[in-house]
This record gives C-alpha cells, sequence and structure tokens, in this order.
C-alpha cells in the first residue's frame, strides 16, 4: 500500500517541521527517517524532499548552515525556527480536527492514530 | 561497466554527476552541494550493505531519481533562478574572478570615455567636426579598450598583445597619417571601413586563447552578434534616460543639450561598446535564448524580402539604378543577409539534423546570390563607364568577397539539406573564411587610399 499522493503532499510540511523539532537535520536523515516512521509507505523522493525543505526555509520555518560535525562531511543542516515552531502547533492542531472528525465519520478507527499525529513530546 | 572497488574511480564518478548537475540553471552551486551529500550518503549506506562501490553509485543515482523531475521540482520552487541569471550581484560561491572582472571592466570604460575627450585638448571639436577627425578616429577610442579587457580576461600572450597592440596602431596611423581630404572619397571609405577591420582585431584578442580554433572563432561570431544586441539595448536604454535628464532639467530652465553632445553621448557611446562587451562575457549563457529567436524571426523575414525584391525585377525586367548611395544600401544589405547567416549558424546546434529552416537559408543564400550577381553585373558596367574610384572599387571588392563565400555556402547547404555532410563542414567554411574579410578590410584601409591617390 502506497500513500496517495494528495495525503504525501498535504502530510509533508508537518511530518519535516515534526523531525525537525526532535533536532537540526540534514536531507538524507530526515528522508531515512520518514522511511523509518512510515515502513518505507510515504513515498518521498529527492525531488520532492529539498524543495520542499527551501520553500520552508523561504517561508521563515526553517534556517539552514552548512556544518561539518566532527568525522564527517560538510552538510547542510536545518534548524526549525520560532515561527517554525508555531506553525507546527497550528498544523497539529488542525491535524487533530482531521482526525477528531474521520475517527467519528470510522467507527473503529484507533488503530491508525499514532502514524498520522505526530508523536507527542516533540514540539 | 566493469566492476572495481576503486576509490578513485567512484570520486571520479562523484566528479561527473556534479558537472552534470551543474548544467542545470534551475540547480545552485549549494543545491549540488546537498545533493551530492544526499548521493554520498545513498551510496555510503549501500556498500555497508555490501553493494561494490560501482553497483552502489548506480542505485543511488537511480534512486534519486531523474534530474529532470529533480530540476522542475526545484524550477518550481525556485522559479527567480530562471529569471535571474541576468543580476549582477553575484553573492553566493566563488565569484572573486568575476569581480576583479568588474574591476578591469570599468577601468577599461573610463579609460575608453577619457581618450574620446583627450583629442578636444588639441582643437579637435567633438560637437562640430569640420576637420573630419573623429568621423576617422571614433572607433579607435573604443575598441582598443575592449580588445584590452579581452586580453586580460584570456590572460593572452605577449606575442598576442603585441600583434593586437600593433594592428591598432596601424590603424591610428592610416587613419591620421594619410592626407585625406574631407570632400574626397577616400576619407569615407576609410572611415566605414576602418571600424570593421579594427573589430576583427577585437576578434584576434578575444579568440588569442585559441587561434587555430573553429570553435573560438565561431564563439566570436556568437560574441559580436551578441555584443551588438547589447549595444542596442544599453543604446535604447541610455537615449531614454536622457530623454527624460534633458526634459526635467528644461523644465527648470537648465539646457542640457551641449552637456549631452558633448559629454553624455560621446562618453557613453565609447565605453557602453566595453561594457556591453563584459555583459557577453559575463553571462554567457543567458542572451543564448535570444540569438535563436531572433533569427528564427529574420530569416525567413529577409528571405521573403529578397525574393520580393527579385521577383519584381524579373516581372518588371527593370534594371538597377546604379548611383553610388544604392550601391552602397546593397551591399549594406548583403553583408546584413551575411551576418544573419552567421550569427544564426552560431546559435545552431550543431549537432542537429537539416530541417526546413536550414531549408530557409539556403533560399535565402540563393536570393542574395541572384542579388550579389545583379548589383556585381551593374557594378563592372558603372566602373566601366566612370572608370575606378575608391568608392566604386571597394564595393567591387567587397562584391567580389562576398559572393565568393556565398557561392561556396549556398553549395555546402545545399549538400547539407539533402544530408550528403554534417553542419560542421559549413561551420568550418565560415570560420576559416573570417581571415579573408578582415584582409579585405585592411587593404581597403591600408592600401586602397594611396593606390587613388586619396582621391
Amino acid at each position: 500500500m502506497r500513500v496517495a499522493k494528495d495525503l504525501v503532499a498535504a502530510s509533508a510540511t508537518p511530518i519535516v517541521l515534526g523531525i525537525l523539532a526532535d533536532g537540526d537535520s540534514y536531507g538524507y536523515a530526515i528522508l531515512q527517517r520518514i522511511n523509518e516512521l512510515s515502513g518505507g509507505e510515504l513515498d518521498w523522493t529527492e525531488g520532492f524532499l529539498y524543495p520542499l525543505l527551501h520553500r520552508l526555509e523561504r517561508l521563515g520555518h526553517v534556517e539552514s548552515d552548512w556544518r561539518t560535525a566532527t568525522g564527517e562531511r560538510r552538510r547542510k543542516y536545518y534548524r526549525l525556527t520560532e515561527q517554525g515552531l508555531a506553525e507546527l502547533a497550528e498544523q497539529r492542531r488542525q491535524w487533530a480536527t482531521v482526525v477528531e472528525a474521520l475517527k467519528q465519520v470510522w467507527p473503529s478507527v484507533g488503530d491508525f492514530n499514532p502514524l498520522i499525529i505526530p508523536r507527542e513530546g516533540t514540539a | 561497466m566493469t566492476v572495481t572497488n576503486d576509490p578513485d574511480e567512484l570520486e571520479a564518478q562523484f566528479a561527473q554527476w556534479r558537472r552534470y548537475v551543474r548544467r542545470r540553471p534551475e540547480l545552485s552551486e549549494s543545491d549540488a552541494d546537498e545533493l551530492e551529500d544526499h548521493l554520498r550518503g545513498s551510496v555510503g549506506q549501500l556498500t555497508a550493505l555490501g553493494l561494490h562501490d560501482d553497483e552502489a553509485f548506480l542505485v543511488a543515482v537511480k534512486r534519486m531519481g531523474g534530474l529532470d523531475e529533480l530540476s522542475r521540482e526545484f524550477a518550481r520552487e525556485h522559479s527567480e533562478r530562471l529569471w535571474k541569471q541576468l543580476v549582477l550581484t553575484g553573492d553566493t560561491g566563488p565569484r572573486s574572478r568575476s569581480r576583479t572582472d568588474l574591476i578591469v571592466m570599468l577601468i577599461c570604460a573610463l579609460g575608453a570615455a577619457v581618450s574620446v575627450k583627450v583629442p578636444e585638448l588639441f582643437q579637435h571639436s567633438i560637437g562640430y567636426d569640420l576637420d573630419g577627425f573623429y568621423s576617422l578616429n571614433y572607433s579607435l577610442f573604443a575598441l582598443p579598450w575592449l580588445a584590452a579587457f579581452l586580453l586580460w580576461r584570456r590572460r593572452a600572450g605577449r606575442l598576442v598583445c603585441g600583434v593586437v597592440a600593433a594592428l591598432f596602431v596601424v590603424g591610428a596611423a592610416a587613419a591620421n597619417l594619410y592626407p585625406l581630404d574631407t570632400e574626397s572619397q577616400s576619407i569615407d571609405v576609410v572611415a566605414t571601413h576602418l571600424p570593421i577591420a579594427l573589430w576583427f582585431v577585437v576578434g584576434l584578442a578575444y579568440i588569442s586563447d585559441g587561434l587555430r580554433s573553429a570553435r573560438r572563432r565561431m564563439d566570436f561570431i556568437r560574441f559580436s552578434g551578441e555584443w551588438f544586441v547589447y549595444l542596442t539595448l544599453i543604446g535604447l536604454g541610455g537615449g531614454v534616460l536622457t530623454a527624460f535628464a534633458m526634459g526635467a532639467f528644461n523644465a527648470i530652465g537648465i539646457d542640457l543639450w551641449e552637456f549631452t553632445n558633448l559629454w553624455l553621448l560621446p562618453c557613453g557611446l565609447v565605453s557602453a561598446v566595453v561594457v556591453a562587451g563584459w555583459l557577453v562575457e559575463a553571462k554567457q549563457g543567458v542572451i543564448e535564448n535570444i540569438a535563436p529567436v531572433l533569427t528564427r524571426l529574420f530569416t525567413p523575414l529577409f528571405t521573403v524580402g529578397l525574393l520580393a525584391f527579385l521577383v519584381t525585377i524579373g516581372w518588371n525586367g527593370r534594371r538597377i539604378d546604379v548611383d553610388r548611395g544604392n550601391l552602397v544600401l546593397f551591399d549594406l544589405l548583403l553583408v546584413l543577409v551575411l551576418g544573419l547567416l552567421l550569427y544564426s549558424m552560431s546559435a545552431r546546434d550543431p549537432m542537429a539534423p537539416a530541417g526546413k529552416f536550414d531549408v530557409m537559408q539556403l533560399v535565402l543564400v540563393a536570393s542574395a546570390l541572384v542579388m550579389d550577381a545583379l548589383v556585381l553585373f551593374t557594378m563592372t558596367g558603372r566602373v566601366a563607364q566612370y572608370g575606378s574610384t575608391p568608392n566604386n572599387s571597394t564595393a567591387l571588392g567587397a562584391n567580389i568577397v562576398l559572393l565568393v563565400n556565398l557561392i561556396w555556402t549556398a553549395w555546402l547547404l545545399l549538400r547539407f539539406v539533402r544530408r550528403r555532410q554534417p553542419f560542421a563542414v559549413i561551420e568550418r567554411w565560415q570560420t576559416t573564411y573570417l581571415p579573408v574579410y578582415a584582409g579585405w578590410m585592411w587593404i581597403v584601409v591600408l592600401v586602397l587610399p594611396p593606390v587613388f591617390a586619396f582621391r
């Protein structure tokens, strides 16, 4: 099962912001993490991730800088800004509303909760 | 591809991939860095799983998805990049080179602006050129500076610099040491041909890093066309600005007429020559897009125009009126056709097969050929009637030089259109012919005036 394109697009921003809320990260690691979180079901390509990151940067939700961690290559790291944090909170509120509505429409929907709602305590 | 585990080879593959990425205008240097890091991460993971370097690289690139898709997405996010190539604030990456370029260009442009005013200290008037000094010399205030800029940019060797400088000196000597009377035909001939002769010297400076290379000569043709486009644009902008400035100052009772005519126009013009050259050099990739458009637009129009003219001649059985003005007009027309031809060839992808556009070019060349033959025919009549003068000898020579080129070009184009030979043959012919034009221009400037006793 693959997640439909529209859904991938809609969930992209909250997912990336949520991952960055866990700590600063770079493109490759973000993509790995998304793979891991969705068990490979979320089909993100590089052509999708990097322009998205650049857009979030342009909007001011994230900041980037080139860093060299010890024993590693020079990498472009992304960091959540104050504004990005606020955006994440807002997105979570909206997603909660959507999930709440879905729960009422589909009675036994509890089992897919953890996948969509960003994990608690990260923001 | 053989499977090896040589780390150098892997690095070479990364470098190659990077070059490929950098060719995309949508992807900046920093994006390339970021994507390369991603690719390296991917390769690292795959080799950790036990794949060979080569295999890992192939799989990782494949996973990365097509670069077309990638750059399309980047283009969507960074659409400004596709437009902004002409902006001169190089704020990312190693731009120190372009900064020094800018400084050298400014020095050359300033030098041109100053040099055009210096002769005024010696009783030559730029506003009322009664002694013909400025008419003869105007190209000498701009083109040496452009050549200097190009020589500097190419880090040209001493020999080339010396030859270029010597040719400028020879041109200056011919213009100023020959006793050319302002009423003579010779002064017109020299004044019109010296700039073109000197333009070929600029060409020498341009290709100083590859004198024998046909590609570099083609680059020079491209450079000439684009330089002309830029110069026209700068001229238009400058004209609008000047008009507004004059109007605005006029409104507060200050007349800028004198300032404009004696300072702004001459200084602006000679420095614009250098600035346009620098713009073409600095942003080679940008205007490239306009060259094919311009030639696609004007080649059909010229073809139709020439054909209409020839049909009219054939229909009415008229002869071309052979007064001096008309001959110059036809010469100019042929030069224009040739310029169009060269420019469109320089903008053409040499690997592309023959198409409709090439057939159109063949028609254009053929009609120019007929026209040239007609003009040549009437011209020889004129020479027979009036004897040779500097004017008609110049025109006659130019026509013969053009005729030779057009005949051979038509033949080569015909063979190309019939798919008997590649386009490169035509390209080579045109680029090898360039020195012939240069030679003729120099003969006109240096040899013809004394031959006709400066009449």
